[in-house]
């Protein structure tokens, strides 16, 4: 069995461009739509690895972060962030949220899935 | 479909939804009913639009989105206010993103000057263009190429590198950054746990141990410091070669460690909602830790919408239409069996009855979808005729969460649209002429739907100066659609606009003179099963009211008899039934005959032998008239020999199952199990238009 990835983002494109490059490198993936949406389904993902967007209705990714490392048991899984924004003071802010690595989009599959193996645990 | 196809479809109707809300957000804002929720939405919009945009490599469209993006930005941060001019400039630039969006798809063209001249408006919200900032790949780590003169490059590199206890909490593994190491070349680890306290004291989430890693003199410095990118270069204690005087920290990291926290707070106090972040993060973990009960309330709350193919629903709404065929056999067959004398039997079966009719309700529901869709993409059509009529209208919509049939939404955009260019162009006055009549300058057009009687009803009105009937009718005498002398109610000559090749224009616009007029509109809604109808008052406005059935899946007919077969005739095509006396036939030779109706004669068609079913028409006072009328207008008398009732039947295509067969639009199946064919009556009133002596059509008796 690969790697399970919990992927959060509100648009359906990117949910879809995700899901056929991570599935195409043997992944699994469970998909939420927001921040809200990625923590409710976060234990029955039970993801190794987490690419969050930023920009999200009801709850945007710093938010989704920080819940997640509330959560006990998530507390040290890899998140990875998925952008389109890439200026410095963002970047901090997930940072400190708890974000484990930034990925700005638009995405290569290759690299992405490289990102993903590299802190997979 | 390669799925990169798939995807970029997707990508287009995610487009065309967010385009949509996107609109609906700027006239709220425009209406004063929006707040800082709204103009997020907006913000968002945009963003996934550039986000999909950029996959796709869009890059027009990219660009105008990231213009148009900073500017929303600036709004929604508060550092730019949301006046009423620039939620013009808005509403505009939104247009274009469409345009923008349309021409990716291929379709349509993109006026470059505009998009070129709401950039620059854009731009000069904020203040001046922006500078070029281009993306960067990750961290934002710039590898710096240090100058070490004594460093020979056949020395081997000696790093050392460390791990704060905040990187692991961000999930960064000492172990994965040795893995990838290892990746670059052969290496020696040596792993330093000096700062190691005692067990008693040793903090279980701390971090303490630092390793110093030797790689190949081959190795290029970027290759190693792209290993720490996700880290942060503050990971990294020295890196230098061999022989090398140790390098200090990096030091665009360290600066930047100094910024960062500047840029921290500053962040924090530009994002008023933290606060309110936090309290959502703290619900939300609630849930995912949290009990059953509020797990299913928030499940109910984020899962209200499912997608679903529409092939199933199909397939669903296919098998429901069975189900209320067998409930109808299964009834009959009881009835005939004789047991209906038991109670419990008519009971059961009367609750089957009303089950059936329910699900085949919900079914239809399913299928059902707001009209939303078509309004939301009326303003800017209006806005557009409204610049080039130079006329100044305010279009007001009303019942967009009316639902029907997802097909006849599909279908229902082009009249509509037409009808508004017809109000704006034809109903509503110039500006001046309003003026001088003591009205507003500014005209109203309003859009409205609603459920009436089992069908939706959409109604487009203006407060123009209302039908000029006695153009109309000199038009209508002038093309010689109408006699001179004719007398017609006001309610007649309104709709004379109807009549193929009217247009009451004295000047063909390049707005409602596109060569189609009423009359095309009226068909499309007629190939619908629906009906248009238009009422004026002079000086006052006109309103044009269409009803539609709210599917196309089931049928109103009416279920007749002709030579021995069972068929179901349209009840929107039935104009009227009648029982012929002789005097109203003309036999018109030995091969026809035609009859008289309210003073005018139509050809009579025994249905039976139409069809084929019979050879000989039958005594025509025998039988039943019913008198209908094409979609193009032609009337005719349809003969059958009896009038069973009317019903609502489920609509089985022929050509899906069979064929194509002539004069017949459709089956069903009827309660008793026959099978009956629904009759399309415009080929039967055609081919007997076109056949003046049809070889089937024999002497009548």
């Amino acid at each position: 069995m690969g790697l399970k990835v919990l992927t959060v983002d509100d648009s359906r494109v990117m949910r879809e461009m995700l899901l056929m490059a991570l599935t195409g490198a043997g992944f699994e993936v469970v998909q939420a739509e927001d921040g809200q949406h990625g923590l409710e389904v976060l234990p029955g993902a039970a993801p190794d690895v987490i690419i969050t967007d930023i920009n999200m209705p009801r709850m945007d990714g710093f938010g989704f972060i920080e819940g997640v490392r509330r959560t006990e048991r998530y507390r040290g899984t890899p998140i990875l962030v998925l952008s389109t924004e890439f200026d410095a003071a963002k970047k901090t802010r997930a940072r400190e949220a708890g974000a484990t690595g930034w990925i700005v989009k638009p995405f290569d599959a290759e690299k992405l899935v490289a990102a993903v193996n590299r802190v997979a645990a | 479909m390669d799925p990169m196809e798939s995807i970029k479809a997707t990508f287009f109707q995610e487009c065309d939804e967010l385009l949509g809300d996107m609109e609906q957000s700027l006239l709220a804002l425009e209406a004063g009913e929006g707040d800082s929720d709204t103009i997020n939405a907006v913000f968002r919009a945009v963003h996934s639009v550039k986000g999909g945009a950029g996959a796709f490599g869009f890059e027009k469209l990219v660009g105008f989105a990231h213009v148009f993006e900073t500017t929303l930005d600036a709004m929604r941060s508060g550092t730019l206010d949301v006046t009423p001019d620039g939620l013009k400039v808005l509403l505009r630039a939104s247009d274009v993103l469409n345009d923008l969006v349309q021409n990716a798809k291929g379709q349509g063209a993109v006026d470059e000057s505009r998009v070129a001249t709401l950039k620059e408006e854009l731009e000069a919200m904020v203040g001046g263009g922006e500078a070029d900032d281009a993306p960067e790949e990750d961290w934002g780590f710039k590898p710096i190429t240090l100058e070490i003169g004594a460093a020979a490059p056949t020395s081997e590199w000696t790093l050392r590198f460390k791990l704060t206890a905040k990187m692991f909490a961000n999930g960064h593994e000492a172990h994965l950054l040795l893995n990838e190491l290892a990746r670059l070349g052969p290496n020696e680890v040596c792993l330093d746990a000096s700062e190691l306290p005692d067990f008693e004291t040793i903090d279980p989430e701390g971090a303490y141990f630092s390793w110093t890693v030797k790689l190949p003199a081959e190795t290029a410095e970027a290759d190693i410091r792209d290993v720490f990118d996700f880290v942060g270069d503050e990971s990294i204690i020295s890196l230098a070669r061999e022989g090398g005087e140790l390098e200090a920290p990096a030091p665009p990291a360290s600066a930047e460690i100094i910024d960062v926290q500047a840029l921290i707070r500053q962040a924090k106090a530009a994002t008023p909602d933290a606060s309110e972040l936090k309290l959502a993060a703290e619900g939300a973990k609630e849930a995912a830790t949290g009990n059953k009960d509020s797990g299913v309330e928030r499940a109910a709350q984020a899962g209200a919408t499912i997608r679903v193919d529409l092939d199933r629903v199909d397939n669903l709404i296919n098998l429901v239409g069975e189900l209320v065929i067998n409930q109808a056999m299964l009834a009959q067959s009881v009835e005939d069996s004789g047991i209906t004398r038991s109670p419990n039997v008519v009971n059961r079966l009367q609750e089957f009855e009303h089950l059936t009719r329910e699900i085949q309700d919900c079914v239809m529901a399913i299928r059902a979808q707001p009209v939303k869709s078509v309004f939301q993409r009326m303003p800017r059509l209006v806005r557009e005729i409204a610049a080039s009529t130079g006329k100044q209208v305010r279009l007001v919509t009303d019942g967009e969460a009316t639902e029907v049939d997802k097909t006849v939404i599909e279908r229902i955009s082009d009249p509509i649209t037409h009808m508004l260019r017809n109000a704006v162009d034809h109903g509503l006055e110039s500006t001046e002429e309003r003026i001088a009549a003591g009205k507003p300058a500014e005209g109203v057009v309003r859009l409205a739907a609603f459920h009436r009687s089992g069908r939706i009803v959409i109604e487009v009105s203006d407060d123009g100066k209302g039908i000029n009937r006695k153009r109309v009718k000199e038009i209508a005498v002038n093309k010689g659609l109408i006699a001179p002398e004719v007398d017609l109610s006001d309610d007649e000559v309104d709709n004379l606009i109807f009549l193929p090749g009217f247009s009451t224009a004295t000047v063909v616009s390049n707005i409602s003179g596109r060569g189609v007029g009423m009359d095309v509109v009226k068909r499309s809604i007629q190939a619908l099963g629906g009906r248009i109808a238009i009422s004026s008052i002079p000086g006052k406005g006109s309103t044009f009211t269409m009803s539609l059935p709210l599917t196309l899946a089931v049928l109103d007919g009416m279920v007749v008899m002709g030579g021995d077969q069972t068929f179901v005739a349209p009840l929107t095509a039935i104009v009227e039934t009648l029982k012929p006396k002789q005097g109203d036939i003309r036999n018109l030779g030995p091969k026809g005959a035609v009859i008289a109706v309210r003073g005018g004669y139509v050809p009579l068609i025994d249905v039976g032998v139409a069809l084929g079913w019979r050879t000989h028409a039958i005594d025509p006072t025998q039988g039943v008239i019913l008198l209908v009328e094409s979609e193009i207008g032609g009337r005719a008398a349809l003969l059958v020999d009896a009038i069973q009732g009317q019903r609502q039947v489920v609509i089985k295509s022929l050509e899906a199952n069979y064929q194509k067969v002539d004069a017949v639009a459709a089956a069903t199946i009827l309660g008793d199990g026959r099978v009956a064919l629904i009759l399309d009556i415009d080929e039967i009133i055609a081919s007997k238009l076109r056949d003046v002596q049809p070889a089937r059509m024999l002497e009548a008796s």
